[in-house]
């Protein structure tokens, strides 16, 4: 940097540079013109084959699950021994991405990492959207999904209570936690800009919308305190929850005493694994959309570098606990284990596994190369990736330890059925359905929060020395 | 549903919406009542006091009076009467109010939600106003009878509930059965029901009746009798005396009429073998019990034939090794296809079938009971073996046994008895009966007799009985169908509408012996009644009434004509009846009795039911009679006649009932003996003296020289790589006559595991030389003759050998239609068995099977684990073994190398078990893995059958089910079976995952499983070690065919979809014995409690019982130190555990040394 001008003195206090966050000129006014702007404007034609395809693909969940209900789980490739398949997967990888958001909001925000303003609205969303997809497997793969709520621990003639030593029973708690927590995250921080989208439309059937969504919204000084105090509350809440959920979903495995699922590593592994599959989800959709919606003046180079490095650190999490369990069934010299990590590498599924590791272990190391890092494509290609697999990765610890397990003689082999990937595609449309609606029709990205970045906005806070 | 019914109600409102509203306007009335009370009306009536004097004075009206408004029977007073709630029960007259509105409009969503769960019948339901006798609801009966397979008779007792028989147990009392069934008679409870049996006469493909069916016969009857000839009979097997008097006397009155036999399976080359050894047609039978060591050239009899299950558990005694009896018998197997009998065999050689013939010569010739000569085997390890037996046999003359039987050629057999013979054996080890047929024939030559009678025109009506079904069975080069075509009457009967009735001009429906009043002789010769427990489901006739038909007999019963029979034979039997009862019942030696009725069975009646209650639990007494032996013989207690009774009375209904009244009504003193004598027998299920009687035959000379000659020849002609095929009876379905029964379609054959299909099985060497695998289907030709098949390739088999089994490829056989292939085309009447030299090319085709373990198809790909799997299972002790040395010098060993945990280890706290603790031992030593008990669970246990495409998708829903793995070389295999019900852990895996609390520890140990609270999560079953578990993925259970419903034992759940289940040791037999102790205030009698497939164990390898208790042989069994739990390193502490396996061999076969390596292959 330029401080040889002083003559070898020490340099003044001078924050190190880094890329904007907001791309030079704009002003409070043009963020919140530029925001709202895509939301009040007409409908681009694009949205409306986006929106076609994604309903497309939410009919055809529709049509899954009704078929399941009429006939039951027989139709999914789940048998006997390998009881879970696709909708467990499922489960566990939107669950995993849904977990992005809160970090990013919550974390990050108690971080004061303020680049992550342009991306939390929508990676909230995302995880909301992620977490009500996460939370019908469950349902869904039920033999009989019209008792679910006897894992609820309601009052009931009968006396009876769930089975509290049962890690399903952790998880209702957990992921019903969690959605409700980011969903009032979520909304908490939608007041204010509903506020302005109430003010700013014209339409008067939105501002009644708005309007009631806004909840009175003026912006007083005692409006503003409020809500500080809430969004900061609800994001100390929330901050547990990011590790506590994905510790939970790990539980599932890590509590029974299936080799390959009977490991101590599972939490930490877990959790990383959820931020790894939840950046890559953020990339996947922040890319295409700061395109569309020309929004690269918020959602700029920057933030997508360090979606990277997020990416490229929690992945080499994940890959040590790829070669923990290995060594641990190695260690150990337990003959399932061992028989269980043989299985993975050489069994009839070695071929997933392999693309697992080619998947999240081999191909994110470009983003150590900065050239891939800033390049949207680059990043968009690798995301996409990286879900891949997270996927074969929740499909490599369910089916494979199950698959093989104590018994040779009741060994198995599972494949997914058209009604799995019905189900699972079919969720992937109700997620982007519920994304494309909330593009539409809501802020993509926080405006008073931009409003708060934009150079000048603090007093100087942000002297950063052009280049 | 819901929509509809909310639609109509809207429609309903819509439609009386003017009307309603006019009524809310009148209800603006100054009363202010509800609308619906508003409706203009004249007022009140006055009420004249003197009027009401007057009427009180008359005492016209009621003498007692509520008020004055009665009295006086105003208008008023009458509405109020009328109306039980006068102001809301009006509101139902008017038309559509608000709150009508409503009531409709949930009474249809409600309705609808229940007309959309479940069917309730519409057929009114009547209480029996007076309960019939015996009958207490809940309370099962039990009958004695007999099922036949083959045409032997296996006495059994069938469980009745309110008159439909719900399970079939062995006859304790029955020389054939001592209490334990196989799988055939487990599942031909399955056959009665079956919806696809015949139900109807068919006249040339139209219904027809069963007058106009006896007016054609006695028509053409006297025709045929005029042309002098022309009828001929065709049946199986037939060993009922009823039966073959009635086919005789029909005979004797139509001159020149003929009865021709043909049994697929029957015993033909043993009656040829024994015609050629000792010149007349004899039965071979053997009594294992006598045998130490035992040489099995390539027969499966403790699993076939008619006395598979008295020699299984004859057998199974002398395998059975305890801390206190460490010694064993021991087996030799030379084989080409891996039979049960080899998997408890201890030594095992797989050889060609020439040359497992060729060993067979050679061991006649060491053993002097050959002429030596001709070409030898000169394999060194053949040498080594022939060496060993020899003088194995050698040292245990008189104690040994030599077994070929049916497979075996005729000349091999001749030299098996001649061995027999030198070895002192023949009236020990084997003995030989006089042919229990009446008229005994070859029923290959009987056959190429009628068929050429059939070509000539010299039959004018055939008459083919009791589902013998030669279109498909016959041997192929006498192509039967052609033949068939120009017999200008002919005449089917059967169970089925098969491949013989489409060419009929008659189809009659069989009953089924379960429907059936009959008589068979069992292996020994005892004759075995039948009594029916219902009235036949689809009208049904017996063959006893055909026949009658015939005879001028058109409307005898069967149970007319067998009790006719018998009423001048019995009296003359009744005099050995005590004494024959004790020996039947005393030889066994049962010690575990009857797991049903009153507790009797073991006290030996001393305080058993009271004889007014006998009725109740009739059969219990039956069971308790019988069991105990000369503690409690038949004929001596008043328990007899009520059982008796209850057997005609209940078994027939109400007909049975009076006809039997009537009897015994008219009959004089000699029918009063006659009587007592019927009822005791049939109380016993057996005619007692009847057994046949030994006979001794010697090996004529020259025989052994002749057979030996061909054998030699035979040898000589053999070249390798030529492959000879094998034709076997399926293990399941038999000779395809069980084809429709879906518990033995979809019970996993031994060893191979396949399911609803049979397969082309060959070596893995043979399968790489011909270049083919897996679902490959081959076209397998020989003889001109070819048939398609597809492949399956099986450890074990031997080299350039095939085998295939019978049954498959029905055209026409209920469910079992079109499964699997056709193997009759291939075997003629001179290679039944064995097919030389045959073709086998690929067919560039694939055929998937279904297969439940070790080899999946995934995506059209198939997976085979066998070799992974079988290394694996050996590096997890899944099965112990060890040698019967090892065991003698240390009998620790086991409990050494068990990896159980110490028992403290656990977070949570230890359950107490202060009462009962359940718990099961299975000896895996005297296993042969022949699934009597899988199909006993099934049956007992209401578990369903889900089908092919179910079984590939890895669905199958068995409780219990028999695993085999393969130990050593995979070119020459151990093959050993481990029987896996649910452990009942006491740390369960399963009940802390579970979120629902839906399958929990019970207080007598017992993990039970709650279907009602089950949502079906399946982590039980992720987390269950043995992967006993089994999930109702669809609906498998059978809800809409009514007839099946009647199968259902009804003290057990039918399961619905999406529920987890399991074994659960039977706890319904528990709660019925826990239940009876609180009655009788006595403790449940030791051993008293058998699971089902404890029941159905032919070797007697399953025990089950209380823990607790001292008595009971589970606790011996357990306290053995040859026990040990499965995979007991997980701490999962399984209630049920397993006896070690033991081999005994042969130190010159095996040096000891190499025997001690043996501790856990």
């Amino acid at each position: 940097m330029a401080t040889l001008e002083n003559g070898g003195l020490p340099a003044p206090l001078e924050k190190p540079y880094r890329p904007p966050i907001v791309a030079p000129g704009h002003t409070t006014a043009s963020v919140t013109d530029k925001i709202s702007e895509v939301v009040l404007q007409r409908t681009p034609k694009w949205w409306f084959f986006g929106f076609a395809a994604s309903f497309s693909l939410l009919m055809v969940f529709l049509v899954s699950v009704t078929w399941l209900f009429v006939k039951g789980v027989g139709i999914w490739g789940v048998n006997w021994p390998i009881g879970w398949g696709f909708a467990i997967i499922c489960f566990v990888w939107w669950i995993g991405i849904g977990h992005a958001g809160t970090l990013i909001s919550a974390i990050l925000l108690l971080l004061r990492q303020e680049w992550r303003t342009s991306i939390n609205r929508f990676a909230e969303a995302m995880t909301l959207f992620a977490v009500a997809c996460a939370g019908l497997y469950p349902v869904l793969h039920l033999g009989r999904p019209w008792l679910f709520y006897w894992l609820l621990p309601y009052p009931n003639t009968m006396n009876l209570w769930p089975q509290f030593r049962s890690p399903l029973i952790w998880d209702v708690f957990a992921v019903s936690t969690y959605a409700t927590v980011s969903a009032l995250f979520w909304y908490v921080g939608l007041v204010p800009d509903l506020a302005t989208l109430r003010d700013r439309s014209s339409n008067r059937l939105a501002k009644v919308i708005y309007g009631f969504g806004a909840m009175g919204w003026r912006g007083s000084a005692a409006h503003w305190h409020n809500y500080e105090t809430a969004y900061l509350l609800l994001a100390g809440l929330a901050t547990p929850l990011v590790l506590s959920v994905h510790t939970v979903v790990s539980f599932d495995f890590a509590i029974g005493i299936v080799p390959g699922w009977h490991a101590t590593i599972f939490p930490p592994y877990f959790v990383a694994g959820a931020i790894y599959a939840g950046f890559a989800m953020v990339l996947t959709l922040a890319i295409p959309l700061r395109h569309l919606f020309k929004l690269e003046d918020f959602i700029t180079t920057r933030h997508l570098q360090n979606m990277g490095k997020v990416m490229l650190a929690t992945g080499m999490i994940v890959v040590y606990g790829y070669m923990t369990e290995l060594f641990f069934a190695w260690y150990s010299g337990n003959v399932y284990e061992m028989f269980m990590a043989w299985n993975r590498i050489f069994g009839p599924y070695r071929f997933h596994w392999y693309t697992l590791i080619l998947c999240n272990a081999v191909v994110p190391q470009l983003l150590w190369l900065r050239r891939i890092r800033t390049s949207p494509l680059w990043l968009f290609a690798i995301s996409m990736v990286v879900s891949v697999g997270m996927w074969l990765e929740r499909f490599i610890i369910v089916i494979t330890s199950l698959h093989r397990d104590f018994l040779p003689g009741s060994w198995g082999m599972y494949h997914g059925t058209i009604w799995d990937w019905g189900t699972f595609i079919g969720t992937i449309g109700l997620f982007l359905t519920l994304f494309f609606l909330f593009i539409r029709f809501l802020p993509t990205i926080s405006i008073f929060e931009m409003r708060t970045i934009v150079p000048g906005s603090h007093g100087g806070e942000y002297t950063e020395v052009p280049r | 549903m819901a929509a509809m019914a909310a639609m109509a109600a809207m429609a309903a409102m819509a439609a009386n919406d003017n009307e309603s509203e006019r009524n809310l306007m009148d209800s603006v009335k100054p009363k202010g009542k509800c609308g619906a009370e508003a409706a203009p009306r004249p007022g009140p009536a006055r009420l004249d006091v003197a009027q009401v004097r007057e009427r009180l004075q008359a005492k016209k009206g009621p003498e007692f009076w509520r008020s004055l408004d009665e009295l006086a029977a105003t208008p008023e007073f009458e509405e109020l009467l009328h109306r039980e709630f006068p102001r809301h029960a009006s509101e139902w007259t008017d038309g559509v109010s608000r709150r009508r509105f409503l009531q409709l409009a949930s009474a249809s969503l409600a309705l609808a939600g229940l007309t959309g769960c479940t069917k309730q019948p519409n057929e009114p339901i009547i209480p029996y106003v007076r309960q019939p006798e015996q009958i207490i609801p809940g309370k099962p009966l039990y009958f004695a009878t007999a099922l036949t397979l083959g045409g032997y008779a296996l006495g059994v007792l069938a469980e009745s509930h309110e008159g439909r028989p719900t399970k079939i147990e062995g006859n304790p009392g029955h020389p054939a059965s001592l209490g334990a069934t196989d799988l055939f008679s487990q599942a031909s409870l399955l056959t009665l029901y079956d919806p696809a049996r015949s139900q109807t006469i068919l006249h040339t493909g139209r219904p027809g009746t069963w007058g106009g069916f006896v007016g054609e016969m006695s028509a053409r009857l006297r025709a045929v009798q005029a042309l002098g000839g022309g009828l001929r009979i065709l049946t199986g097997n037939v060993t009922s005396p009823t039966l073959t008097a009635q086919i005789q006397d029909l005979l004797r009155a139509t001159p020149g009429a003929r009865w021709h036999r043909w049994e697929p399976a029957g015993h033909h080359q043993s009656f040829a073998a024994s015609v050629r050894a000792f010149g007349r047609p004899l039965e071979t039978r053997y009594d294992f019990s006598k045998a130490k060591v035992i040489v099995n050239l390539g027969s499966d009899v403790l699993c076939e034939g008619p006395a598979g299950v008295r020699y299984a558990r004859d057998f199974s005694e002398g395998r059975r090794v305890r801390a206190n009896r460490p010694e064993m018998s021991r087996v030799y197997t030379v084989e080409s296809v891996p039979s049960n009998l080899s998997t408890v065999s201890d030594h095992r050689l797989q050889l060609p079938p020439a040359q497992v013939e060729g060993f067979t010569l050679a061991l006649a010739q060491a053993l002097g009971a050959a002429p030596a000569g001709g070409p030898a085997l000169t394999d060194p390890n053949i040498q080594k073996w022939i060496q060993a037996v020899v003088q194995d046999l050698q040292a245990n003359r008189g104690a040994s046994l030599v077994v070929a039987d049916e497979y075996a050629s005729p000349a091999a057999q001749v030299l098996v008895h001649a061995i027999n013979q030198a070895l002192g054996n023949a009236g020990n080890a084997i003995y030989y009966l006089e042919p229990l047929e009446a008229d005994p024939v070859d029923h290959v030559r009987s056959m190429a007799e009628l068929v050429r009678d059939m070509n000539a025109g010299q039959v004018e009506l055939l008459l083919m009985l009791d589902g013998v079904n030669p279109v498909y069975t016959a041997p192929a080069d006498l192509d039967f169908a052609q033949a068939l075509q120009k017999v200008p009457l002919r005449v089917h009967h059967g169970l089925y509408e098969d491949e013989t009735s489409e060419y009929c001009h008659w189809h009659i429906p069989a009953a089924h012996e379960l429907e059936s009043w009959g008589d068979a002789r069992s292996f020994d010769g005892t004759v075995t009644l039948i009594q029916p427990l219902i009235d036949p489901l689809y009208g049904g006739k017996t063959s006893h009434e055909v026949l009658g038909a015939l005879s001028n007999q058109p409307d005898a019963t069967a149970y007319d004509l067998v009790r006719q029979f018998w009423s001048t034979r019995l009296p003359g039997l009744t005099a050995g009846l005590a004494r024959a009862a004790q020996d039947t019942t005393g030889s066994g030696g049962i010690t575990t009795t009857l797991g049903m009725g009153g507790f009797s069975g073991t006290t030996g009646g001393s305080w058993g039911p009271a004889p007014g209650a006998a009725g109740s639990n009739g059969s219990g007494s039956a069971g308790g009679d019988m069991a105990s032996g000369a503690g409690n013989p038949p004929g001596t207690g008043g328990t007899i006649d009520t059982n008796s009774a209850s057997a005609t009375g209940t078994g027939t209904g109400a007909a049975g009932a009076a006809s039997a009244a009537t009897a015994s009504g008219t009959a004089g003193a000699a029918g009063d003996a006659f009587e007592a004598a019927w009822r005791q027998a049939l109380h016993a299920g057996q005619i007692p003296a009847t057994a046949a009687r030994r006979t001794t035959a010697a090996v004529a000379g020259g025989a052994a020289q002749q057979a030996a000659g061909e054998i030699a020849a035979a040898l000589s002609r053999s070249r390798p790589g030529q492959i000879t095929l094998l034709l076997r009876p399926d293990p399941t379905i038999w000779d395809g006559r069980f084809a429709s029964n879906g518990w033995l379609q979809e019970l996993p054959k031994p060893i191979s595991k396949i399911t609803w299909d049979n397969a082309l099985m060959v070596s893995p060497k043979t399968a790489e030389r011909l270049k083919v695998t897996f679902h490959d289907v081959v076209e397998v030709s020989a003889g001109g003759r070819k048939i398609e098949s597809a492949v399956w390739v099986l450890p074990g088999m031997a080299e350039d050998t095939a085998v295939l089994t019978l049954g498959y490829g029905r055209k026409r056989a209920g469910s079992g239609t079109g499964q699997g292939f056709n193997a009759y085309p291939l075997r003629t009447t001179r290679s039944l068995w064995t097919v030389p030299g045959v073709q086998v090319r690929s067919l560039d085709k694939r055929y998937t099977l279904a297969c439940t373990q070790n080899h999946h198809v995934v995506q059209g790909h198939e997976v085979d684990e066998d070799e992974l799997a079988n290394r694996e299972a050996q590096r997890r002790h899944v099965v112990h073994t060890g040698t019967l040395e090892q065991f003698r010098r240390n009998p620790e060993f086991v409990r050494e190398e068990r990896e159980a945990p110490p028992p403290d280890l656990d977070m949570y706290p230890p359950y107490r078990y202060d009462g009962h603790a359940w718990g099961m031992a299975i000896d895996l030593n005297v296993c042969t893995g022949c699934n009597a008990c899988v199909v006993a669970c099934q049956s007992e246990n209401n578990i369903p059958v889900v089908g092919k495409d179910q079984v590939l998708a890895g669905r199958e829903m068995h409780w219990l089910r028999v695993d085999r793995y393969f130990y050593g070389d995979l070119d020459a295999p151990q093959i050993h079976n481990q029987p896996l019900p649910c452990m009942h852990c006491e740390h369960a895996p399963c009940e802390v995952v579970c979120p629902v609390a839906a399958t929990v520890h019970s207080d007598e140990g017992l993990n039970d499983m709650v279907y009602n609270r089950c949502v079906g999560t399946r982590y039980c079953s992720n987390n269950c070690p043995y992967k006993v578990r089994r999930f109702n993925f669809l609906r498998y259970s059978d809800k809409e065919t009514p007839v099946l419903e009647l199968i259902n034992n009804p003290d057990v759940t039918v399961r619905m979809r999406g529920v987890m289940e399991k074994c659960s040791y039977c706890v319904q037999r528990i709660e019925e014995a826990k239940i009876e102790s609180k009655v009788e205030q006595k403790p449940i009698p030791p051993n008293w409690l058998q699971t089902a497939c404890q029941q159905a164990c032919p070797t007697r390898a399953i025990v089950f019982g209380d823990q607790n208790g001292r008595e009971w042989e589970v606790r011996r069994w357990k306290e053995d130190p040859l026990n040990y739990g499965l995979l007991e390193e997980l701490n999962t502490r399984p209630r049920t555990t397993y006896l070690a396996k033991l081999r005994n061999p042969n130190p010159l076969l095996e040096p000891a040394a190499e025997g001690a390596e043996h501790g856990h292959a």
